[in-house]
């Protein structure tokens, strides 16, 4: 418990240098596991291959090194194992796109019947792998409380086959089928899936969202995830910059004004139940998110677009208000 | 050939010996106990010392539809994978379908039939299979016995017993073994009875038929 | 111990005595009893240090035993039809990442139209996903190719399916000896994988690999099955020596010494084909069978060295390759290469028709007179099938195809065969 609260500005760089040495990240030690090591043919700027770094780090310190992670087919799979190479310094298997959640609840299955209790599963997935395809997996994994810690790696859209629309797809999205064109450009307003929502109604032992813009609060989360029993689920947001059109130095920040905006709330749950919410100090309008991104672009230009942006503002209103998310502790 | 045995060979005791395969087909509606009845049968047979094969013909699992179960029965292992046509024993656990299906289709002529009904055969309009005199035809109250034994009206096996009896296939205590494999205790005991009391019917209706 | 048991309840009994690490079960007709009677195995305690897990689909059901597998436990799975179809892009992967999981196929047709009754062609619509595929003749049998499936897969570091018939099989009650544990410890030794996905010492498995290496990997697999076919028979008669009886191989000849007609076969209606072979032979025809076993690999050379001396052979199939004929006649064909005999396809029992020694019998005869087609459909109902397409031609709002010909069949529960 820190006395000190550092608020990130300008250039975002928070020294770690100036908290004690309990209280500093994963990342910021030089004998982390680096379980996705450097050489993978992620794009410049990707989001996914930080939040996985990120991840799956915390998970090795807290199991001690004891980790296997299921991988689905998606951009993190196809850019960490380039054949020949890998870039894994866990133990990794990949299957297929919609099954990531049941091979992990085998390879937990296995560690019961091996009598290997300390090693814990990860399965990983991004959003098309998870909320569409992979769906009914999941669902089975969470329904018997399988064993598993399961990663989604949200970009909100089918990235690695050239960006098409998933169920994560946010409205007014352009994706290569929701084309910003006709009378309702981008992706169609009420429709999509809460997961993280869905994986509560399954009242399992833990569910969070974490963004990588908040490192402590995504590290924090894995290691404690790690450590329970049961299934698990961690919601990250990841910005895609070839995806979503905005600048690959700009990841970390949009994904922090996706944050403030209120558009992807940080929160926890135990057991079905809201446990704990990341509190929005100073909150963003939608726009200042919206705008980083070429993605939205049809919503500023040629015409600026008040109705659809007051409803996706209504959307984030409607997190912040149901999470009582405004406020600071 | 179709080999018979005379009712004195049934005492205990005798062991049958089957010159040729048997087949028996069973035929009753779907929670009669068709297909149970069947692999009681195969078990009594096994335990009797022969090879025995039992299957079901049914469809989707629904209660009171028509169900079939076949079981065969030889002393040399049993290779034939199709369903009974030229049945030796014909037992139908629901008189319902007397008219409605073509029940006894290839019965033997020296075939044995024996039915779930409290009636006579004449009086179910069936002396017509009698034939050239050769097949033995007989009615069991199957139903009223296992009511009285199991509280419950699934004629199997006393209608089982029943054709032990007829025809001495099979011996009582093979059959009585069966089904205490098959049910926990108290039931197993209760299903005893009945079918202890299913076979004794049908010794007496066999002696009186002579 | 020889035991009068439903065929489901034997396979789950060897299942049982392999010491199955992972078992993943969902339901479907007609395999179901199997997994059942497995989760009483491990629920009550006779069946310890395995885990049962009741998936929610087919395709989860392969999924889960993958990851086990991959981890290093010995993993089970049994589907039918739908669910093998379901669980396609599964099937290809455990072969292409050399995982040796055992799956039992309770062989059902598929549909549409829906069927639940017997029939090949679910096995053969995976016929080259690099699954080892062997079918089981009898209870006896399909019990025996379990025991054997498990050392096969683990040697190779190959999948194996054991086929059986639906219903045929799997609800008939018919005597098998059910060895000891102690027996099956002797012949099937603890699973040592070939890779494994383990914290201590971390491998990557399931990269994507590009037109560079693709083909290699493929040629491996490919000669994986090859190697098989010396493995298939090896084991049998390792088997035979320790459990006293013969099961498995990759074929089987019956009475084909001297035969001018050859009748081959895969699965149960091999017993029904040997009655028939024994009646005919009575009458002075000559004639024999074989059965084939192991259907992938396909046996070549032991079907051509069975084969090649009669003057024709009729394959008769449970499955049918819509728009050519047969599926397993064109494995024989190829097996009799340059061989001058003739060749007949017989479509048969598909849907659960039931294959008949009558049927067979007639067959046989008109086999060896040369008077059959190059492609029958054994027990096709012409006037059902002309009385249709005379409907259909009359007009084009004809109504779905199969409600049709049910409507003209008439009343199913009112007949017996």
């Amino acid at each position: 418990m820190h006395e000190v609260k550092f608020y990130q500005t300008g250039t975002f760089t928070v020294g770690n240098r100036l908290l004690p040495p309990e209280l500093r990240t994963v990342q910021s030690e030089t004998g982390r596991s680096n379980s996705l090591n450097s050489g993978h043919r992620a794009c410049q700027g990707c989001g996914e291959a930080l939040g996985a770094r990120y991840a799956i780090d915390a998970a090795m310190r807290a199991s001690g090194r004891r980790i296997i992670a299921v991988n689905a087919t998606g951009c993190l799979e196809v850019f960490s194992t380039p054949y020949p190479e890998t870039s894994w310094q866990v133990p990794w298997i990949h299957s297929l796109f919609g099954n990531a959640a049941a091979v992990a609840s085998g390879v937990a299955a296995a560690q019961r019947a091996l009598g290997a209790t300390d090693v814990r599963v990860v399965a990983q997935g991004g959003d098309g792998g998870t909320t569409d395809i992979g769906f009914g997996c999941l669902s089975g994994m969470f329904e018997r409380n399988d064993d598993v810690l399961y990663l989604c790696y949200d970009n909100e859209a089918y990235m690695n086959t050239g960006v098409q629309r998933s169920s994560a797809t946010p409205p007014a999205a352009r994706t290569a089928t929701t084309p910003a064109v006709g009378r309702a450009p981008g992706n169609v307003f009420g429709t999509g899936k809460n997961v993280p929502a869905i994986a509560m109604a399954h009242r399992i032992p833990y569910v969070a969202t974490a963004s990588v813009a908040n490192l402590h609060d995504l590290e924090r989360k894995v290691a404690y995830a790690t450590m329970l029993h049961g299934a698990r689920y961690i919601h990250v947001h990841v910005p895609c910059p070839l995806g979503w059109g905005s600048a690959p130095a700009d990841t970390v920040k949009v994904a922090r004004l996706a944050v403030e905006c209120g558009l992807f709330p940080l929160y926890e749950a135990h057991d079905g139940q809201v446990t704990g919410r990341t509190l929005i100090r100073r909150r963003a309008p939608v726009s200042d998110y919206l705008k980083l991104q070429k993605r939205f672009a049809h919503l500023f230009a040629p015409v600026r677009d008040d109705e659809r942006l007051a409803a996706i503002q209504a959307i984030a209103d409607r997190n912040v208000t149901e999470l009582a998310l405004e406020g600071h502790d | 050939m179709r080999p018979y045995v005379h009712r004195d060979a049934a005492k205990r005791g005798a062991h049958f010996a089957f010159a040729a395969m048997i087949e028996i087909r069973i035929h009753g509606r779907g929670g009669q106990g068709v297909v149970s009845c069947a692999e009681l049968m195969s078990v009594a047979a096994f335990l009797d010392g022969h090879h025995a094969q039992a299957f079901p013909s049914f469809g989707s699992e629904r209660m009171g539809a028509p169900v079939m179960a076949f079981c065969r029965i030889d002393d040399r292992p049993i290779r034939l994978r199709e369903p009974v046509v030229a049945p030796d024993a014909i037992i139908v656990c629901d008189p319902t379908l007397l008219h409605q299906v073509d029940l006894f289709s290839g019965l033997r002529p020296d075939g044995a039939v024996l039915v779930n009904a409290a009636r006579d055969i004449e009086s179910l309009g069936l002396s017509s299979l009698r034939g050239d005199g050769r097949r033995r035809l007989a009615t069991l109250p199957a139903s009223e016995v296992a009511v009285k034994h199991v509280q419950r009206v699934v004629p199997n096996v006393p209608l089982l017993a029943g054709l032990a009896a007829m025809t001495g296939w099979f011996e009582l205590d093979s059959v009585l073994a069966a089904i205490r494999q098959k049910f926990p205790p108290a039931i197993a005991e209760r299903n005893v009875a009945a079918a202890r009391e299913a076979y004794g019917m049908a010794r007496i209706t066999e002696q009186a038929h002579d | 111990m020889t035991e009068q048991i439903e065929g489901s309840l034997a396979v789950a009994r060897a299942i049982a005595l392999c010491r199955p690490h992972v078992i993943c079960a969902y339901p479907i007709t007609p395999q179901t009893h199997i997994v059942e009677n497995l989760s009483e195995l491990v629920m009550s305690g006779a069946l310890r240090d395995c885990e049962f897990i009741n998936v929610e689909s087919e395709f989860a059901a392969l999924s889960v035993a993958l990851g086990a597998s991959a981890a290093g436990a010995r993993a089970y799975t049994a589907t039918s039809s739908q669910g093998l179809l379901f669980m396609a892009e599964a099937v290809y992967n455990v072969a292409g990442l050399g995982l040796p999981v055992v799956m039992t196929i309770g062989n059902r047709a598929i549909g549409a139209p829906i069927n639940i009754w017997n029939d090949h062609s679910d096995s053969m619509s995976m016929r080259d996903a690099g699954w080892i595929q062997l079918f089981a003749e009898t209870n006896q049998e399909a019990l025996d190719l379990h025991i054997q499936a498990f050392r096969l897969a683990e040697t190779l570091s190959c999948p194996v399916m054991v086929c059986m018939d639906g219903f045929i099989l799997t609800h008939a009650y018919e005597r098998v000896d059910v060895p000891t544990q102690a027996q099956v410890d002797a012949f099937l030794p603890p699973f040592e994988p070939r890779q494994v996905l383990d914290p201590a010492d971390p491998v990557t498995i399931g990269a994507m690999v590009g037109p560079e290496a693709f083909t290699e990997v493929r040629y491996l697999s490919h000669h994986k099955q090859l190697r098989a076919l010396s493995l298939i028979p090896h084991l049998a008669q390792t088997f035979h020596k320790m459990f006293g009886r013969e099961s498995g191989g990759l074929i089987r000849s019956y009475r084909t010494e001297d035969a001018e007609t050859i009748v081959v076969a895969l699965g149960s209606v091999n017993g029904t084909v040997q009655e028939a072979v024994d009646a005919m032979r009575e009458r002075g025809t000559r004639v024999g069978s074989v059965s084939i076993c192991s259907f992938r690999p396909f046996p070549l050379a032991a079907l051509r060295e069975a084969l090649q001396r009669a003057k024709r052979v009729v394959v008769l199939e449970k499955c049918l390759a819509v728009g050519l004929g047969g599926i397993v006649s064109d494995g024989v064909r190829k097996s009799l290469s340059g061989v001058a005999l003739k060749g007949y396809t017989v479509i048969a029992g598909l849907g659960g028709r039931a294959i008949t020694r009558e049927s067979l019998m007639r067959l046989i005869e008109d086999a060896s007179q040369d008077e059959l087609e190059q492609v029958t459909f054994l027990d096709l109902n012409a006037d059902l099938v002309c009385h249709e397409l005379e409907r259909e031609a009359a007009v084009r709002r004809s109504g779905p195809t199969a409600e049709a010909l049910l409507r003209r069949v008439g009343t199913v529960a009112a007949r017996i065969g």
